[in-house]
């Protein structure tokens, strides 16, 4: 099971956490700028793989940023890295070849895909198509109400 | 009103968005802080306001400021206040805030019990899976028990998008409530079989975790999961499958001969290397799990090596590292297999990236024999030469001697060797593993008792030369070295040639610049060395009459009194205290030469340090007993009742002894022992073997190898520099060079094959390596456990501090065959029995017992092994795993009554389906894809139709012996 997935960019920043995996507020720092110092100091030529205390960390960088999760100890590896790269494809095609401001503006939104995809650390929609289905599908509800609640200001409902 | 709302508006047009919160950071790079600080006063000014929109507004900043580290917790009403808004749009918000923010033991949580309750059984299906997603991050106990019952009712939704949300979310809920997984399995386990594909794949992966960690509850499902596997084509599922398949086979070997096939098969056809790896990495533990007595058995394994060298051959660095992990795996048990692939692997050790050079290392710890272990160990020190990182470095090192040190040093066949190698490595700079060398020299020295007189002259001139080691100040650890040097000179000091010159170097000026524990070591070996002296020369009531003797003994006590004050004068207590007793026992001989009664005082000095100490095993310490009326746990003295109660006092507490330091106290515990008595002959033997050696050594100083500088500064000019062809450049004479073991085997050998050709040229050296032969049993290790406590023995509850109370898979680990009893239900409840549960529970479960009833029916229509077992003769045993006919042999399988007939049925059925799966794998995916869900409902339908469960067995079975055909045909 997964335990955790973080994004942070280049310069060691934090874009989006998600634990899934209770730990201490306390804890959760340490982890994270452990494992981001760690990560940013290796090589780009070396593999994306590291074991890190009881747990495996599998990381990939796109572009300026780095998506990284852990896993345990009999989980597969290259399986952990299809899933990150199936959420990248899928940030992908809802923003449009997404860029690393598109995570820092919308966090919101990487967040809610990222619900689609997994699921307590589990690969919960394994068809992209699926997945963009339901998010697409719980924007409109939303862009409903903005139209409800404007209309409903303005005193026409 | 209608102003109140215009003025309502016009405030928020000035409130920040999040966009304009997160550009407000981007802005304020420089004073972060202080701009949050602000934000943080304003969201909370908006919180205050009724407007939930603002509310909802001002959640969404505070999740991101939760992102950046700020602590947010304090806002937690406020998030459960925009969770239980009725639209969409701030329940999103919400449900993030709440998921990102809270945690199991959040005091608000009971409070959300109802509205999460609620939103799970809403209309809208996106609501509910807000819920879901939300729960799975923050689901605590109590919340697990209370909702375990909506969840699972979500399992039988007629939306896909839920039922594999709620499958997913049952997983959480039996981690908090294991109370629910016998009640909620039947159900789960029907989700096996969902016609959605992405139900099913949900419900793989709970089951699959489930099992990895209490695989033997799950054995019975092994059939459902053998037919899910032969069938699918969903790579994402198979993966946990096989997985799962792999936590299973270590329980069931029969399982295991079943798998090697199709896995086979897999591995030959699948191009998706996540799958190939995983089906690997299952073979693998299936060949682990089968001992013997499979005919194909060589070929599956040489097939995955064969397999994992191209992953390793690949430029592709994950694949390369992953296939060294797996080769490792391979290694445990079929080392063969995996040595023929060394030269692969020691090209692994010049790889670029660190990560595989240390996956490479740890196979090479498999894949020494004693030909080789001299050879490899030469290419590791290579390495380390080499080596930029200190950090790989250490770890070489410390893999040279994992490597030779394992199973008691089973691989190295001549300790000379040995030894060199650990003094080569002394030498290594700015490592953190002295104290592993120093416990390797003293180990060695201790259990190998014919290497003594070889070790002590090695040390002796360590000691010596004790400037090199810790000459520079990165050294540091290295000193740990003397340490173990001072100790094994020492202690086997009749091995000394010039126990003198070690005395003089052990009272050296400089010696007090290294750390405690180490000078508290040396004033103890001083002591030894001192009375061997007096001892050795003039023995007894002769010593008052030689006058010479008398000097030299004066003498040297005359130097040992007049260095020994430096060591007094320690800041360390533990040298202080001991180098009084000896400055005054040293005085004491003095008093007593000058009256000339110093008969027999050497004997005596000597008899301080008399006695053998034994190894003491190593979990000895924990054998021992408690004395009755012995409270360990008890306060001696009340605590002082401080508030600050760190940690701290008691970690910075002095240890006065220096026992932090395992190596002090492992070395305390053999103080005082009285070498063993080597024999003359013994003796005599390695003083020619040394000899030998040392003329062989082109470094080797005749007579005595020690520089008789008594400045105790050694001048490197002085050194003869010969052969300088050798690859490591030797600074101190005398010191052995590893190489030259090297090169002597290397000669042995060739000069076994060429036989008696050279004879008489090389009698000498022949001797020599004749010698070498022989002295290889002569190197006996003492591989004796270790002294335990009186009825101790070694075995007895050494795992039952391994087991972790608090691991939620202890409480999972049920029998999930057995049929539900009565009570067994999940809680239900409605919002106002809420805290009247533990009454109103009984009566709800009778009230529910019809549908429990129901419930129990409809898993009997499951072809689960139950039904088989209520037919067959086995159920007089109704706790024994059903499934075992699954496993049984063919032969076994047809002496079973009444179900070839049910067979041949399902032959029929079976082979149109085989078909169509066999077309399958030629169309495109996209195609396969639909043909796979057809096949599934065929499937359903053929189960449905034809049947009573007996048949489910023979239908398994038809599937292997079709897939034979298959083979068969196709190869």
């Amino acid at each position: 099971m997964m335990q955790f997935m973080l994004l942070f960019s280049r310069q060691g920043k934090l874009r989006l956490q998600k634990w899934y995996q209770a730990y201490p507020d306390k804890t959760k720092k340490k982890i994270t700028r452990e494992l981001i110092a760690t990560i940013l100091a290796r090589k780009p030529k070396m593999c994306s793989f590291l074991e890190w205390k009881d747990l495996k960390v599998v990381y990939k960088r796109y572009a300026s940023l780095y998506f990284c999760c852990a896993i345990e100890q009999d989980d597969n590896e290259l399986l952990t890295l299809e899933v990150i790269h199936r959420y990248v494809e899928l940030l992908d095609k809802y923003f449009g070849s997404v860029c690393e401001l598109d995570i820092i503006f919308n966090f919101e939104k990487a967040y809610f895909m990222c619900d689609e995809l997994l699921l307590g650390g589990e690969i919960q929609e394994t068809s992209k198509k699926n997945v963009l289905k339901a998010i697409a599908a719980q924007d409109l509800l939303q862009e409903d109400e903005a139209v409800e609640g404007a209309l409903r200001e303005i005193g026409l409902l | 009103m209608a102003l109140r709302k215009v003025k309502g508006n016009l405030e928020r047009m000035f409130d920040k968005n999040l966009t304009d919160l997160v550009r407000g950071i981007r802005n304020n790079k420089d004073n972060e802080t202080k701009f949050i600080a602000q934000c943080i006063e304003e969201i909370k000014l908006e919180l205050r306001q009724e407007n939930i929109s603002v509310k909802a507004n001002a959640v969404a900043k505070l999740t991101y400021l939760q992102m950046m580290g700020y602590d947010v917790s304090w806002a937690c009403f406020n998030v459960i206040e925009v969770m239980s808004s009725t639209k969409f749009t701030y329940k999103r918000i919400g449900y993030l805030a709440a998921s990102q923010t809270f945690h199991p033991d959040t005091e608000v949580l009971m409070l959300t019990t109802n509205m999460v309750r609620k939103d799970l059984n809403s209309q809208s299906q996106y609501e509910a899976g807000l819920a879901l997603s939300g729960l799975s991050c923050f689901i605590s106990p109590d919340l697990a028990r209370d909702l375990a019952n909506d969840i699972m009712t979500l399992l039988s939704s007629t939306r896909p998008y839920l039922r594999k949300k709620a499958v997913l979310m049952m997983y959480k809920v039996f981690l908090r409530f294991p109370e629910a997984l016998r009640p909620a399995f039947p159900r789960l386990k029907e989700k096996l079989e969902d016609p959605d594909s992405g139900v099913q794949s949900a419900a793989v992966n709970v089951v699959c975790e489930l099992a990895r960690k209490n695989p033997k509850n799950y054995l019975s499902l092994a059939p459902v999961f053998f037919k899910l596997m032969t069938t699918s084509t969903n790579n994402w599922m198979l993966i946990k499958i096989i997985k799962l398949f792999g936590a299973l086979t270590p329980l069931e070997p029969r399982l295991g001969k079943k798998l090697i096939e199709p896995l086979t098969n897999l591995i030959h056809s699948t191009s998706a290397m996540s799958l190939l790896y995983e089906c690997i990495n299952t073979v693998i533990a299936v060949l682990i799990s089968i001992s013997s007595g499979m005919p194909n058995h060589s070929t599956s394994i040489q097939l995955c090596v064969q397999k994992l060298r191209i992953l390793i051959e690949d430029s592709d660095q994950n694949l390369k590292y992953l296939g060294l992990l797996a080769m490792s795996k391979i290694l445990k048990t079929h080392p063969k297999s995996v040595q023929s692939h060394k030269d692969l692997i020691l090209q692994c050790l010049d790889d670029k990236d660190e990560s595989i050079r240390l996956r490479a290392l740890d196979l090479l710890y498999g894949m020494v024999s004693k030909k080789n272990l001299m050879e490899i160990v030469k290419k590791l020190m290579i390495h380390m030469d080499k080596a930029e990182g200190t950090s790989y470095r250490d770890e070489l090192l410390s893999k040279i001697i994992e490597i030779c040190s394992q199973n008691n040093y089973q691989h190295i066949t001549n300790f000379e060797w040995y030894v060199s190698v650990l003094v080569e490595l002394t030498r290594m700079e700015g490592t953190k593993h002295g104290p592993l060398v120093a416990n390797q020299l003293l180990d060695v020295a201790i259990r190998v008792a014919a290497i003594r007189a070889f070790v002590v002259a090695q040390m002796a001139l360590l000691l010596d030369n004790s400037h090199f080691i810790t000459g520079f100040s990165q050294r540091a650890s290295m000193c740990e070295v003397l340490f173990a040097a001072a100790w094994i000179c020492g202690e086997f000091s009749e091995f000394l040639t010039d126990p003198k010159a070690t005395l003089e170097a052990l009272l050296r000026a400089r010696v007090s610049t290294l750390p405690g524990h180490i000078q508290a070591v040396y004033v103890q070996n001083i002591m030894k060395l001192y009375g061997r002296i007096l001892t050795s020369s003039g023995s007894d009531a002769s010593m008052d009459e030689d006058m010479v003797a008398k000097a030299a003994v004066e003498e040297v006590s005359e130097m040992v009194a007049a260095r020994l004050p430096s060591f007094v004068e320690s800041s360390e207590l533990e040298v202080q205290e001991r180098a009084s007793c000896a400055l005054q026992l040293v005085k004491f001989v003095q008093k007593q030469l000058t009256k000339g009664q110093a008969a027999g005082l050497g004997a005596e000095i000597v008899s301080l340090f008399d006695g053998e100490l034994n190894p003491v095993a190593p979990k000895a310490q924990k054998k021992v007993q408690v004395p009755e009326g012995l409270d360990l746990d008890e306060w001696i003295n009340e605590p002082p009742p401080s508030e600050s109660s760190d940690s701290e006092p008691e970690v910075q507490r002095p240890s006065l002894f220096a026992t932090g330091n395992a190596e002090n106290a492992y070395v305390e515990s053999y103080q005082s022992s009285k070498p063993a008595e080597l024999t003359q002959e013994e003796v005599q033997r390695n003083r020619e073997a040394r000899q030998q050696e040392q003329a062989c050594n082109p470094n080797y100083l005749k007579g005595g190898g020690k520089l008789e500088s008594k400045s105790g500064m050694f001048d490197v000019a002085e050194v003869p520099v010969a052969q300088l062809d050798l690859p490591v450049a030797l600074k101190i004479p005398g010191l052995a060079s590893s190489d030259h073991y090297l090169q002597k085997q290397k000669q042995t050998s060739s000069k076994k094959k060429v036989s008696t050709k050279k004879k008489k040229k090389s009698k000498k050296h022949k001797e020599s390596s004749d010698e070498e032969e022989l002295a290889a049993p002569l190197h006996v290790v003492n591989t004796d456990v270790g002294e335990m406590p009186e009825g101790a023995t070694l075995s007895d509850g050494m795992d039952d501090d391994n087991n972790d109370l608090n691991d939620p898979h202890r409480a999972l680990d049920v029998n999930l065959d057995e049929p539900l009893r009565a009570e067994e239900t999940l809680p239900v409840r409605s919002h106002r029995e809420a805290v009247k549960f533990e009454v109103t529970g009984e009566k709800k479960a009778k009230k529910k017992s019809s549908k429990k009833e129901e419930k129990v029916k409809k898993s009997k229509k499951q072809p689960i092994m139950m039904d088989l077992l209520q037919n067959g003769e086995h159920t007089n045993a109704p706790t024994e795993e059903p499934s075992n006919d699954f496993w049984l042999d063919h032969a076994e399988y047809e002496a079973m009554p009444d179900t070839s007939q049910s067979k041949l049925q399902v032959e029929e059925n079976e082979k149109p389906k085989k078909k169509s799966s066999s077309k399958t794998k030629e169309k495109s995916k996209e195609k396969k894809k639909k043909k796979e869900k057809k096949v599934i409902n065929e499937d359903s339908l053929v189960s449905s139709l034809a049947v009573e469960a007996p048949t489910f067995v023979p239908d398994l079975k038809q599937t292997m012996s079709n897939k034979d055909k298959n083979v068969l045909i196709v190869s």
